[in-house]
């Protein structure tokens, strides 16, 4: 076997290719990376989205990966939507105060310009 | 005369797509009625069958609905941004609290100004807003983040607290357009 095996084909026991699709990104020395993306995408799927991807694009699709499937194996019910779940709830709640302090800011400019009125008359 | 096995009525979307029998066990079944196909279809693409049967297999029964919901969500968002998926939408939403953050901080100087002009005192110095500004993240100005600076961003995942027990969809919307196009 060739010494120099990418993580993805050490995992699968198999040969691998001097073309071989995942060893640009999974390099031997990082093999809990391709295990969970195993875990959750396979490798058949992995393997496809990736040939459908421009050549420059695959490092950033692998990293995306690696990140959704940690999150996945970390929360198997609702993985990296948790977040986006949090994230929308945190816009709506800082959206909110943006528009009270906004209002008070509004409140504030309309006394000041009542005081300046009144000291002028 | 063939066997006496159990038949359902009528076959899950996920048997109909895999063109199998959907027996009264099947796992796919309470979650993807014959009307979903199109649903599971996108999951099947990106998750594989065998892959999503596992997952469903691990969680408690009463959170399988919502661990479908949250992979049909994931697998949408894929497979319409190839290359960042979900983490596309997280950084469009991290860009948007940074924005949002920088906004409060302007809005709380001019009420301190505007309080303080109430109070009969001169003009506020605003320069702490701007460096509050200054130290937010460089992904408020880069159109074309990189993607390995962005993901130390993202909150450690086992400190965010997750829903309280609420439904995915009382909270999901739609999230728009990746911003990597």
């Amino acid at each position: 076997m060739n010494p120099k095996r990418c993580a993805a084909c050490k995992y699968l026991r198999r040969r691998c290719p001097k073309d071989c699709i995942f060893s640009p990104y999974f390099p031997p020395s990082d093999p809990d990376k391709f295990a969970c993306i195993h875990r959750i995408y396979g490798a058949g799927n992995v393997s496809k989205m990736l040939q459908q991807l421009p050549v420059q694009t695959r490092a950033e699709a692998v990293e995306s990966l690696s990140f959704e499937a940690k999150c996945r194996v970390e929360d198997p019910v609702y993985g990296c939507v948790g977040i986006i779940s949090l994230l929308q709830t945190q816009i709506q709640k800082t959206q909110t105060l943006l528009a009270r302090t906004q209002a008070q800011i509004a409140v504030a400019q309309a006394k000041h310009s009542q005081t300046q009125i009144s000291e002028f008359m | 005369m063939r066997g006496h096995e159990p038949r359902s009525s009528s076959s899950c979307a996920a048997c109909k797509l895999l063109k199998r029998r959907c027996t009264p066990t099947c796992i796919f079944a309470p979650h993807f009625r014959s009307s979903d196909q199109m649903t599971f279809a996108k999951v099947h693409k990106v998750f594989g069958a065998s892959n999503v049967s596992k997952l469903l297999s691990e969680v408690p029964e009463e959170q399988r609905q919502e661990t479908v919901n949250s992979l049909a969500y994931e697998a949408d968002v894929r497979l319409k941004d190839p290359v960042y998926g979900c983490i596309g939408a997280i950084a469009s939403l991290q860009k948007k609290m940074l924005e949002l953050q920088h906004d409060i901080a302007v809005a709380r100087s001019r009420l301190l100004s505007a309080a303080h002009n109430n109070a009969g005192g001169g003009g506020v110095n605003n320069n702490n807003s701007s460096n509050h500004v200054s130290s937010l993240s460089p992904l408020v100005d880069d159109s074309s983040p990189q993607l390995a600076a962005f993901l130390d961003l993202v909150p450690s995942y086992s400190d965010l607290m997750l829903l309280d027990g609420s439904g995915l969809d009382a909270y999901l919307f739609d999230i728009g357009q990746p911003p990597f196009v």
